[in-house]
């Protein structure tokens, strides 16, 4: 479907707009699961609230004290109304359950991936360690990722979301994030790539994701840790392998 | 471009530490500690140019943030690292 889309030199909506209500564009299969999720749920909760709001209006109206002065000496039990409600709610939860269990064991599983990079989360920056590589003085690869603030933007970059170091990250590969916090808890989220975990001092969590697509992603520290909680944005981008590749080399310099 | 980039590129190899059955959950705290201690231990048995230690060592530096790795070597220096290194 991305695909598709993108044949119409369509723009993917990879950042927070304001005043925005609806999902960004998917760029991982788990995203685009949620958001499946999201929607089916979403159809049938429709359909539910029609159905409940149009019985509680038409009690109230039909049997008001003055069309039906009497109702409320013979509308006052039905054993078999009260079996349909109990029971039938209970069958659109279990209905629920399974397709959303089943996604989030899907997003659990970490599938062999090709490349784990530590997030760690400070007050008030992220650092990104890519240690499955050395440098040339045999040190691992890790810098920190700081938001530009505003009188340093240039043209194009968004305000409280761009930083000076990017994630950068292969495209197509399944990639672990082994994320933790140095101060208090953080929280490491990219909406467009279905990405929220706590980043938890002492702890280390990890996730699995995969980016369909090259692009830039924006995400923002999920987890109030302090005064400059709103200014520690995320930015991921993602690049074809070959394009990694050179990246990393000119990391390792 | 970009083949003869990947050409060039041969040292580095997109390849990390894979499943651990020990570790399935998100909590990965005790995949990398054990990673550590488990990499010292191998070396103190076997000798640091035993090949299979190596693993190890891929591991927990693939796993731990390199702050913890930092503290953890110093504890070991100072006779202070939580957990037996010997094998």
């Amino acid at each position: 479907m991305a695909l598709f889309i993108s044949n119409f030199n369509s723009i993917f909506n990879d950042a927070a707009e304001p005043w925005q209500l609806g999902f960004q564009d998917t760029a991982a299969p788990g995203f685009t699961g949620l958001v499946t999720l999201h929607n089916t749920i979403g159809f049938y909760l429709i359909v539910i609230s029609f159905a409940v709001f149009w019985v509680i209006f038409s009690i109230a109206y039909y049997y008001n004290s003055n069309n039906h002065p009497i109702a409320l000496k013979y509308l006052t039990h039905g054993t078999v109304i009260e079996l349909i409600w109990t029971i039938s709610p209970a069958f659109i939860l279990i209905a629920i359950a399974f397709p959303s269990f089943r996604l989030l064991y899907l997003m659990d599983e970490v599938i062999s991936p090709t490349l784990t990079i530590k997030v760690v989360g400070h007050q008030w920056y992220w650092s990104y360690e890519y240690s499955d590589f050395v440098t040339d003085q045999g040190e691992s690869i890790d810098f920190d990722s700081y938001m530009i603030p505003e009188s340093d933007l240039e043209l194009g970059q968004f305000r409280l979301l761009d930083v000076d170091n990017k994630l950068i990250i292969p495209v197509d590969c399944h990639i672990r994030l082994i994320v933790t916090g140095a101060d208090v808890i953080h929280s490491y989220a990219v909406p467009s790539l279905g990405l929220k975990l706590d980043c938890v001092p002492g702890r280390l969590n990890q996730v699995s994701f995969l980016a369909e697509r090259p692009g830039t992603f924006y995400g923002q520290c999920s987890e109030i840790c302090g005064v400059w909680h709103g200014f520690m944005p995320i930015v991921v981008e993602a690049v074809s392998s070959p394009d990694f590749l050179v990246w990393i080399d000119s990391a390792s310099q | 471009m970009s083949e003869s980039a990947s050409a060039e590129q041969s040292r580095f190899v997109l390849q990390t530490v894979g499943f651990d059955a020990r570790f399935p959950n998100t909590n990965q705290t005790r995949n990398c500690f054990q990673n550590y201690t488990d990499y010292f231990r191998c070396i103190t048995a076997k000798g640091e140019d035993f090949a299979p230690c190596k693993q190890f060592k891929k591991a927990y530096h693939s796993l731990c943030p390199n702050e913890w790795i930092a503290k953890w070597d110093e504890q070991r220096e100072n006779g202070t690292f939580p957990a037996s290194l010997e094998p």
